[in-house]
């Protein structure tokens, strides 16, 4: 199934789509990737972390400084002469190296997340606490790239687009069409890479993790393991997520993370619906697609249809779209329209409530 | 130094209300113990005590002669303490067969938990766990459509996935038809034969039915201990559970 | 010495602003367990009930009349704020109790649209705004009156609010037409309130002068927090809030209204968050992005200070003020040279050079508060007792 939407997205749809249209694809695809790392964390984990710029950013400006870098022996990028910079900082030297950056890409939001997450973990912070520090972590991290223009450019970020990458320069169409292709195939991975951690004894302990963190205490588990283990492996997904967003737009700034950048790949999550991988990435695009139609046209309408989506999400749909559609939300718009809901078998066994309710269960255990 | 268990002068204050008061218990490996009190008596914190919840103010516990203190909560547990609720805690979202799952995995740390699969024999004992508990037929439902007596059955059978040494039994029957205690009496019974027990519970009936051995707790401190006939006709205990005028004087 | 002084002036100012913006935040989170990211929105639109309240003053010139705005300004914010919060937790929030991160999203969405209201709001989009309220609520009024209402409700729902919702917009878009009536109030662009003249200007004590508006702002806070500590302290309705804090059940069946308990903590905390707003003019010109600014350090107050106690949050206000502007100002390297240690000590001199800008500070003194977290996971002063942590 997921084999077969990868290919529609392959094979098809570079078909139909202009490249610049793809590129835009290519960047809500990226955006995905964040969103199976962030269901990862809040879906099954039940940690809602409002922070996970950080990872993003981090893994963007890994990739970025590598771009910078590719000038003769000797040089170091423009921006540094305009703040009277001689020396190359010493922390951009590893990242000459292209294996050092591709590593950094994810090792390094990987570490600060497993680090963050251990400091806040140990302590048995949770919930709203958990949440508030990410965030706090997210503005530091803005002013500590904000601020610096000597070390890493401050408010104006790195630009990439006039980098070479497979062959030619970033921005040009040809990359760019690599670089759509390169995206799908992470997204698969990462897909791939949730289902298999949620998908045995070890997802079943994130999901009891969030239900009921103590009384996994007293199951013999220590949850901290676990919990900065999974914020880590959502960090490292976010650093690639990023990565791969910075050459497709063609700059990373301290932007990345804005306060409201990082709430709003949660409501991508919540949109799809949390705990179902696909619905992290059918959130993504659905949300991503919709700014892009209503900004377009109508700028002022953006912010207003996104507040109003958090409020939906959370009071009506609390489960998003394929939520949903599991627990017979057409049936429910049908009644709502007066009709009856379509029936299978003997009316008399499919309006008996005891047995609807067994054949819920069984089809949730199904799907 | 053959107790299983063995709590010494403890006390456990929170802003200078004593809720244990110089407590002083034992027991033998093997035996099951039913432990009453009036409410207030400490009852749930002396299992928080013994499970790692709560530190001790002042004195010690001791779980098979070794100092509990500073453990955290699952290093307890993989000592060998398994725990039941009050009111039941299973993992709603979970199916029964995977509440056993969880329980009854050998090796808890990270890795073995991210890479084991459980073996074919572990499948089998837990398939057999499911039919002793009375859940065979529903195993693959979520545990959050179980009646609140299921719910119990369940925690009881989890408690028992994790092979524990000592297991510390909150209210088993709270809520529970008259046909379910009776059921539930012959479960812990029969359990008893192989762990050692601690079940805390205000049915007299039902301790009537399991205890040989009872320990009643009042404010903090134990007030006797001995077979059920001769708990109900101490005079101390009559006094408590009744109340006397001097009583509140004395507290 | 001097720098000393004003180090502690300082800290003690910031702390104070940080103080007045976190003081509704740990009533609500206090005593209610939620989270409302949509709290510096509310300051956001104090301050700007004040903008409106000092135009309207302008008439008066530059009589001492004119100066006096400001109260009828934290009075009228205070209640606009409270207002506004009201319905907020009677139309979203009192859905989402004991949901706590379900809270801080739907806040949040709350936040975004605020924001982006008082950027947009004209004329037209009031007037299509109140259409909707008479045809929404107007309607649900009527309908509630038939017996039926309890099978209708589902059905009647989904018929009013689209319907409603449409002809509001029409009617805006309508009104749109009109270019007056299009015409933002606000726009994006910040406000500017100018202080009073008696709010200007500083107070000359010895060789150190006190700016008055600071020193009006320690006022406030410290008058809104005595405020507030009487109120739950020694009130009627104080009472009632504790009471609801501590056993909902019990207090329910003791006949307290837990629902208009909520409902008026929640208000209170917006109030408090309106004065705030006001308060805040005085410091600077004020846009649609003013929460943003207050929102993270004010929830840091709330964490360091612990949940529950108010004087909590006035040590970690106070504390977090200090640290913030001896970091940020520099003092420190500039001490170390004075002391001539700066050789003997130059990595440690390199360091609190490096951390002395106002945003590195607070890079510094978030490191800071996750240090003192592992001390105090639950903060300065945590609740205590059996009930924690179930």
């Amino acid at each position: 199934m997921v084999g077969a939407i990868a290919l529609v997205f392959l094979v098809i749809v570079p078909l139909i789509l202009p490249v610049s249209r793809l590129q835009i694809l290519g960047r809500f695809l990226s955006l995905a990737i964040v969103a199976l790392g962030i269901d990862l964390v809040w879906g099954y984990t039940g940690l809602l972390s409002l922070g996970h710029g950080i990872f993003f950013a981090l893994g963007g400006y890994a990739l970025a400084m590598n771009l910078s870098l590719q000038l003769p022996e000797g040089q170091i990028p423009e921006f540094f002469s305009l703040y009277g910079v001689e020396k190359l900082p010493w922390f951009w030297a590893p990242f000459n190296s292209f294996p050092f950056t591709l590593l950094a890409i994810f090792v390094i939001p990987a570490a600060i997340a497993g680090l963050l997450g251990y400091v806040v973990f140990r302590n048995r912070i949770r919930g709203v606490y958990f949440s508030i520090l990410t965030q706090a972590a997210l503005v530091v991290f803005f002013n500590l790239f904000n601020g610096q223009q000597k070390l890493i450019n401050g408010t104006n970020g790195l630009k990439t687009a006039s980098a070479e990458l497979f062959g030619g320069q970033v921005g040009s169409p040809d990359v760019q069409f690599k670089l759509y292709m390169l995206t799908i195939v992470l997204l698969v991975g990462a897909y791939v890479l949730c289902r298999w951690l949620t998908g045995g004894r070890f997802g079943r302990l994130l999901v009891a993790i969030r239900d009921d963190e103590p009384r996994v205490r007293f199951s013999g588990y220590d949850p901290t393991a676990f919990k900065v283990l999974v914020f880590a492996v959502s960090g490292a997904i976010a650093g690639i997520a990023g990565a791969l967003y910075t050459v497709q737009s063609g700059i990373v700034s301290p932007q990345y993370m804005d306060i409201a950048f990082s709430i709003e790949m949660v409501i991508w999550v919540a949109v799809g619906g949390r705990a179902t991988l696909v619905g992290a990435v059918l959130g993504a695009l659905l949300v991503n697609w919709a700014r892009v139609l209503l900004s377009e046209r109508f700028p002022e309408v953006w912010l207003f249809f996104q507040g109003a989506l958090f409020l939906i999400v959370v009071t009506v749909l609390p489960d998003g779209i394929i939520g949903w559609f599991r627990s017979g939300g057409v049936n429910q718009v049908r009644s709502l329209l007066g009709m009856a809901p379509p029936v299978s078998t003997f009316p008399a066994v499919d309006l008996n409530e005891e047995i609807q309710r067994e054949r819920e269960i069984v089809q949730q255990k199904d799907s | 130094m053959n107790k299983i268990l063995d709590i010494q002068d403890v006390t456990v204050s929170f802003d200078g209300f004593k809720a244990l008061n110089d407590l002083n218990f034992s027991m033998e490996p093997g035996e099951l113990r039913v432990i009453i009190g009036p409410n207030g008596a400490g009852k749930t914190t002396f299992l928080d005590v013994i499970t790692g919840k709560v530190q001790p103010t002042t004195g010690r516990a001791l779980f098979k002669g070794r100092n509990l203190r500073n453990l955290p909560e699952h290093k307890i547990s993989r000592l060998g303490v398994g725990r039941k609720f009050q009111t039941p805690r299973v993992y709603l979202n979970l199916t029964p067969r995977e509440n056993l799952e969880l329980s009854y995995n050998r090796h808890k740390n990270l890795f073995a938990t991210l890479l084991g699969k459980p073996s074919k024999g572990d499948r089998e004992e837990i398939a057999q766990l499911l039919a002793i508990i009375g859940l065979a037929a529903k195993a693959n439902i979520p545990a959050s459509v179980l009646s609140h007596g299921e719910k119990q059955w369940l925690e009881i059978g989890m408690l028992v996935a994790q092979s524990p040494d000592l297991l510390l039994v909150d209210e088993p029957v709270a809520g529970m038809t008259d046909e379910e205690t009776e059921r539930t009496g012959q479960l812990l019974i029969s359990l008893a034969e192989t762990h050692s027990i601690i079940v805390i519970e205000h049915d007299m009936e039902f301790v009537r039915q399991i205890a040989r051995q009872v320990t009643v707790l009042h404010q903090g401190s134990v007030l006797c201990e001995g077979t059920m006939d001769e708990v109900q006709n101490d005079p101390r205990v009559i006094e408590v559970y009744l109340g006397e005028p001097q009583e509140e004087v004395t507290a | 010495m001097q720098g000393v002084f004003d180090v502690l002036f300082n800290g003690l100012s910031i702390g104070a602003v940080l103080l007045i913006a976190a003081l509704g935040l740990a009533i609500v989170f206090g005593l209610m367990g939620v989270i409302n990211l949509a709290h510096g929105e509310l300051m956001m639109l104090g301050a700007y009930t004040t903008f409106i309240v000092q135009n309207a003053f302008k008439p008066l010139g530059d009589s001492p009349l004119f100066s006096a705005y400001i109260f009828v300004a934290l009075i009228a914010a205070f209640f606009v704020a409270a207002g506004v919060g009201l319905f907020l937790e009677r139309q979203v929030v009192r859905y989402l109790y004991g949901r706590p991160l379900e809270t801080l999203l739907a806040t949040w969405g709350v936040s975004l649209i605020l924001r982006q209201f008082v950027r947009s709001v004209s004329w037209s989009i009031a007037i299509g705004l109140v259409l909707f309220s008479l045809l929404f609520w107007g309607g649900q009024w009527v309908l509630k009156r038939r017996l039926d209402w309890n099978q209708l409700k589902a059905k009647a729902l989904t018929i009013l609010l689209p319907l409603s919702s449409a002809i509001a917009i029409i009617g805006g878009v309508v009104l749109n037409a009109n270019k007056a009536l299009a015409k933002p109030w606000f726009s994006a662009r910040n406000i500017d309130v100018t202080a009073p003249s008696w709010l200007r200007g500083g107070v000359n004590l010895g060789s150190f002068q006190f700016p008055v508006a600071r020193l009006f702002i320690i006022g406030l806070t410290i008058l809104c927090l005595l405020g507030t500590y009487w109120f739950l302290q020694k009130s009627a309705w104080g009472l009632r809030i504790r009471a609801v804090t501590q056993n909902r059940e019990m207090s329910a069946c003791l006949g307290i209204p837990t629902n208009t308990v909520d409902a008026l903590t929640f208000a209170l905390g917006s109030g408090l968050a309106g004065v705030a707003g006001c308060a805040v003019t005085l410091l600077g010109s004020v846009g649609p992005n003013l929460g943003a600014n207050y929102i993270v350090d004010a929830f840091m107050v709330v964490v360091v200070g612990g949940v529950g106690k108010l004087i909590g949050s006035v040590v970690a206000a106070i504390a977090i003020g200090t640290v913030t502007y001896l970091l940020g100002s520099g003092y420190l390297p500039l001490w170390m040279t004075q002391l001539g240690l700066t050789e003997t000590l130059q990595p440690l001199f390199d360091f609190f050079t490096f951390f002395s800008t106002t945003s590195m500070a607070k890079v510094m003194v978030f490191a800071l508060i996750i240090t003192f977290l592992q001390i105090k996971p639950a903060g300065l002063f945590p609740q205590k007792g059996r009930t924690v942590d179930a």
